[in-house]
């Protein structure tokens, strides 16, 4: 099992990777190496280190992913003018959607780094960690980080953030879980926006939107709101707080944990684990096994 | 499309590997996708001479393996076969399941031409 990132070699699949031995010898007597690693471990190891990072300063991190116009800017503009008064907010921009993204978030008196994404197509780990050393988190309890508006990338770069939230705006339709199964499963948290706009969509049904979350065995929770008018971000500022108080338990049993959804939504220790099956490659922490014979 | 910037890393770990065991040249590299590893297989294989072009590995063949998707159900504790849009467990129907596979995203094995170990004689 690798403990570091997302992929998972188990019972049920460890015969198909493995091969017969490390360095075994094809009949045409090339050297085989087994190696079983995922092609993601270096942007994990980075992940890890942001990790590490957010929980020094007992800060609780969200990674915010949607299409693009679904409304993320928006929803944190509300946040702040919700929680601004006794949270302390701040916020990665990743998202050039608008190039005023950083702007919006700055006018509300909260700091906001823009990372300049070029044409990517999603934040990596190590451009979180760039812009954090433009950020002060001392005393912020609630960082988001807007990610590229994009349903497939960004779902597969660890950023470090400790939940993912995942948004579904109204105007989309109801079975984008259904097509985006990997951003859909990996997912902390659904949250049905715009949904001011329900009475003009009626074929939009918050019901099936959540079937068909159901059916990635996401026990996510999945709320319906608006920005518009007041009293409607109500399950989504109680998550909130429920996450900010669950983070600071955490911290205080010296524990971490990692976005996911249910697949990786278990409590990891913020050393990383050892018992990788990472053979041949630089860095595996937490693995050292010194063996003194005399 | 990220399938480049994977390309990058998987280059990175093949160049690691062939320059730790001597190798002139990287032959074959096999990787396991499973469908919700959030990868494209075949924008993968496009984007791979791209960043391959000059390295150890640029004739290497690159060969993809899918994973099946299946799952493992928390109530009734079946195993069984899925597809990724719906993880349900096929024996009671819930969606309490647990992945098994199907979200791999591995370097599994690549085989390298190590000039001392070719001029070996077989025993
Ligand atoms: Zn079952």
């Amino acid at each position: 099992m690798c403990d570091t990132c997302g992929c998972n070699i188990t019972p049920g699949n460890e015969h198909l990777v493995r091969g017969d031995g490390p360095l075994a010898r094809t009949a045409d007597g090339r050297a085989a190496v087994t190696v079983l690693q995922c092609l993601l471990t270096e942007n994990d190891h980075q992940a890890a280190h942001n990790r590490e990072h957010f929980d020094q300063h007992g800060t609780l991190t969200l990674n915010l992913m949607s299409s693009p116009g679904a409304g993320k800017t928006s929803l944190l503009e509300a946040t702040i003018d919700a929680l601004g008064g006794r949270l302390r907010i701040a916020v990665i921009e990743g998202d050039l959607e608008t190039e005023n993204d950083a702007v919006r978030i700055r006018a509300k008196g909260v700091p906001a780094i823009q990372i300049a994404t070029g044409s990517a197509c999603h934040l990596d780990a190590h451009m979180v960690h760039a812009a954090l050393h433009n950020l002060d988190l001392d005393g912020i309890d609630i960082l988001f980080i807007e990610n590229v508006g994009n349903l497939v990338c960004p779902a597969s770069f660890d950023l470090g953030q400790h939940r993912n939230v995942t948004l579904i705006s109204v105007p989309e339709g109801d079975d984008k879980p259904a097509k985006y199964p990997v951003m859909f499963r990996a997912a902390d948290l659904v949250l049905c926006t715009k949904s001011d706009l329900l009475p003009l969509l009626p074929e939009f049904q918050p019901e099936s939107a959540e079937r068909y979350l159901r059916n990635l065995a996401s026990s996510a929770p999945f709320a319906v709101l608006s920005t518009r008018g007041p009293g409607h971000l109500e399950p989504w500022l109680e998550w909130l707080q429920e996450e900010l108080t669950a983070q600071r338990a955490r911290l205080e049993q010296g524990l971490t944990t990692k976005s996911g959804g249910q697949s990786a939504g278990a409590r990891l220790h913020t050393t990383e684990a050892g018992g990788h099956t990472h053979h041949h490659h630089g860095h595996v922490h937490g693995h050292h096994h010194d063996h003194h014979h005399s | 499309m990220h399938e480049l910037s994977i390309c990058q890393s998987l280059l990175d770990q093949v160049e690691g590997i062939a320059r730790q065991h001597g190798a002139s040249r990287v032959e074959r590299i096999l990787l396991q996708v499973g469908p919700l590893a959030g990868l494209e297989p075949a924008l993968l294989m496009s984007a791979w001479p791209l960043a391959a072009t000059g390295t150890v590995a640029e004739t290497a063949k690159l060969v993809i393996e899918p994973a099946p998707v299946r799952v493992s159900c928390l109530d009734c504790h079946a195993e069984s076969a899925a597809t990724p849009n719906r993880l349900l467990c096929a024996s009671c129907g819930g969606f309490r399941t647990r992945l098994i596979s199907g979200d791999e995203l591995l370097l599994a094995r690549v085989e390298l031409t190590i000039p001392d170990a070719t001029t070996n004689p077989d025993g």
